[in-house]
């Protein structure tokens, strides 16, 4: 449906979990009635104000909530161009997105009565988030990460077991994101009735990419509110990177039905969006397709079988995206960009040169996109651009990019 | 009446059990795979699975899915698992086959093209794992107008208010999933299975077959005994798994075979 033809783009998910043709409920039957009674509890929770009251003070006084918006001069003189703000939630509990979205899972998990709950982690930051909320409310807690990124973000894991989780390395695969998703899957189906299944992302089958971008909304959110106090008017751009599309998601939503606002999620480009699928832009490189849980872009061979992504980022290396995010791609909504490992690098270090503030490697893909269009917008142009968590996780592997030797 | 309905008719009238052998089609490569799917019948196979690879079989424990990574790395493709069905049905026309995978590679294939190819190519059913009825529009409706049978999977928690809804567009059998779980894991108790068996043949005229979690000639009795007809796929793919001659497969799968006959 052209752009035009659309009274509204905040409406989504239809009663099947739809985006257009995109999202869905693609699950096996042993998980399919557990999937309609979470639809069913979300369903009463979203209208219910003790579940709210109860967010809004775990958001204040646990994560920290509002998160600033930050006016970046030095980067905005440096590029010579637009306004560039950082909305800064790497500044949240745990460093990071993921724990707005996680708050929410586990109060609806404790309302279900479930006691065991599972999570997918890439970069260690949403199992981070989730060890950190299940250590609060004392439950028990499982993580699935692919053993390449248990390796390349040691770190989080010692986080996560410090917090009591047990973290499982996942070798089914090849050992990836998805590889951890579909392990996550498979304990969920075993153990489906006492385990809460909560995912990091906008994926996943219906209710999921709703209920985590409801979640994640209070990025928009704090962002109007804010943005209205600094410069009396809505932003002109947003830029967010994309792993499976939470952060984007959460602060794109609040602006879709502001035609003046461009919005722009930024892919992870690896070593270049080309033939040689060494990447992760399912939407500049893929093809819609199914895969856990919901119909969206996956990068795939011609048979269906999907592949690996690539990225110097293991929080964007996915195979697919948010179904929502394919839908606002196909009707022209939202703009998709990729950046590349070199161009993100470059990005991570002008941050920390001219800000003082350490990016993740994941919204340094933003802020390299950022980089390239804000010296040619006029500089009363106000881009908000989500830096949706902080590096400290990932300084090993920026040293080792570098050519430095961490060993002291 | 397709292939799958008049094997049961047969079995009906015999008075036998149906015995369901599960292989990866592929597996451990496209010659050795293709020789044991055309020795199932003579083995005592009544009805044949035949898996299709995909990269995340998110509904496989362990030895299924080095099944098929085995099958994708040695190049199997769709046409290719094709072909296999094809090959048999020069030899043998009443032994259904029925393809058991996951969504994507027929939607990437396109759902009217892979079904005109299906049936080209002698499949009789599909049991596809990520596709509920509340997915029934994509693949079961289509399949069942362009004359296949869409077999759905019953599992415990499928309670007997949704039952209703997951047996109004199944044909073919109903395919009762023994465990909440995994593919190869937990075994399956012919205590806790009689009584849901029950339950669904309440509820339906369908044959009820049962699988997940059979291992052994013994157990494919018990099972096959409070139902229709038993099916093992991970005890049988972990004998490809290990390198054994083809006559030894068949000869285990006719094991298999001979125990759920006695049921
Ligand atoms: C800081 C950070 N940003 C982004 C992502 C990617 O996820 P999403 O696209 O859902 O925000 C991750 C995932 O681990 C992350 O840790």
């Amino acid at each position: 449906m052209p752009d035009d033809l659309i009274n509204s783009f905040m409406t989504g998910p239809d009663e099947n979990g739809r985006f257009g043709d995109f999202g869905g409920r693609f699950v096996s039957e042993t998980l399919m009635p557990l999937i309609l009674s979470l639809e069913a509890e979300y369903e009463r929770a979203k209208t219910d104000p003790t579940f709210w009251a109860e967010m809004d003070f775990l958001w204040k006084h646990y994560v920290g909530r509002p998160s600033p918006l930050y006016f970046a001069e030095r980067l905005t003189d440096h590029l010579g161009g637009a306004k560039v703000y950082m909305k800064r939630d790497e500044l949240n509990h745990t460093g990071a997105h993921k724990i707005n979205n996680v708050l929410g899972q586990i109060i609806l998990a404790r309302r279900m009565g479930k006691t065991r709950i599972i999570a997918e982690t890439g970069a260690g930051q949403h199992g981070v988030a989730t060890a950190t909320v299940c250590a609060k409310f004392g439950l028990k807690c499982i993580v699935y990460m692919g053993a390449h990124d248990v390796e390349r973000q040691a770190p989080n894991v010692f986080r996560m077991r410090l917090l009591g989780a047990e973290v499982v390395p996942v070798t089914s695969g090849r050992g990836t994101l998805k590889d951890a998703m579909n392990d996550a899957l498979r304990d969920w189906v075993t153990n489906v009735r006492d385990t809460f299944y909560c995912i990091g992302t906008v994926a996943g089958p219906h209710p999921y990419p709703a209920m985590v971008r409801d979640f994640q909304s209070i990025i928009g959110k704090e962002t109007r509110v804010q943005m209205q106090e600094a410069e009396g008017r809505l932003p002109d751009t947003l830029v967010a990177a994309i792993g499976g599309g939470s952060n984007a998601m959460g602060l794109f939503f609040p602006f879709l039905d502001d035609k003046s606002v461009n919005i722009i999620g930024v892919e992870a480009g690896g070593k270049g969006v080309d033939d040689r699928m060494e990447h992760c832009a399912s939407l500049t490189g893929g093809r819609p397709g199914v895969l856990h849980g919901n119909r969206t872009y996956l990068l795939q061979d011609g048979d269906g079988q999907i592949l690996e992504g690539f990225s110097i980022s293991a929080g964007l290396d996915y195979p697919g995206i948010g179904p929502e995010h394919s839908w606002l791609h196909d009707v022209g909504r939202a703009q998709y960009v990729a950046i590349t490992d070199r161009e993100a690098l470059e990005a991570f270090q002008l941050c920390c040169a001219l800000e003082g503030i350490i990016p993740a490697l994941e919204p340094s893909h933003a802020l390299a996109h950022v980089m390239k269009i804000a010296p040619d917008l006029p500089r009363d142009h106000l881009i908000v651009m989500n830096m949706c968590g902080r590096g400290d996780k990932d300084i090993f592997t920026v040293a080792k990019h570098l050519g430095f030797d961490m060993k002291i | 009446m397709t292939r799958i309905d008049a094997k049961f008719a047969q079995l009906r009238a015999e008075g036998r059990r149906a015995f369901v052998a599960y292989v990866m089609a592929g597996d451990p490569d496209y010659a050795t795979s293709r020789e044991i799917v055309l020795g199932l019948p003579g083995a005592g196979v009544d009805i044949i699975e035949l898996g299709m690879p995909f990269t995340d079989p998110m509904a496989d424990g362990e030895t299924i899915q080095l099944a098929g990574q085995r099958a994708l790395a040695g190049g199997q493709t769709l046409d290719k698992t094709l072909q296999i069905a094809r090959d048999l049905r020069e030899t043998d026309d009443t032994t259904p086959i029925v393809m058991m995978g996951y969504y994507n590679p027929i939607y990437a294939r396109g759902v009217a093209r892979f079904l005109a190819d299906a049936r080209a190519a002698g499949i009789d059913g599909l049991i596809v794992v990520d596709l509920p009825p509340e997915e029934d529009s994509e693949l079961c409706l289509p399949a069942q107008a362009a004359g296949l049978n869409f077999i759905r999977l019953a599992t415990p928690t499928t309670d007997d208010a949704r039952l209703p809804k997951v047996l109004t567009n199944t044909s073919g059998f109903v395919y009762y999933v023994s465990i909440t779980g995994i593919t190869g894991a937990a075994n399956a108790q012919a205590t806790d299975v009689g009584p849901e068996v029950a339950r669904i043949k309440a509820q339906t005229d369908l044959p009820v077959i049962v699988g997940f979690g059979i291992k052994t000639p013994e157990a494919a009795q018990a099972i096959a005994a409070v139902a229709d007809g038993a099916v093992v796929g991970s005890a049988i793919v972990a004998e490809i798994a290990k390198g054994r001659p083809v006559a030894e497969v068949l000869a285990f799968v006719a094991s298999l075979a001979a125990g759920a006959h006695r049921a």
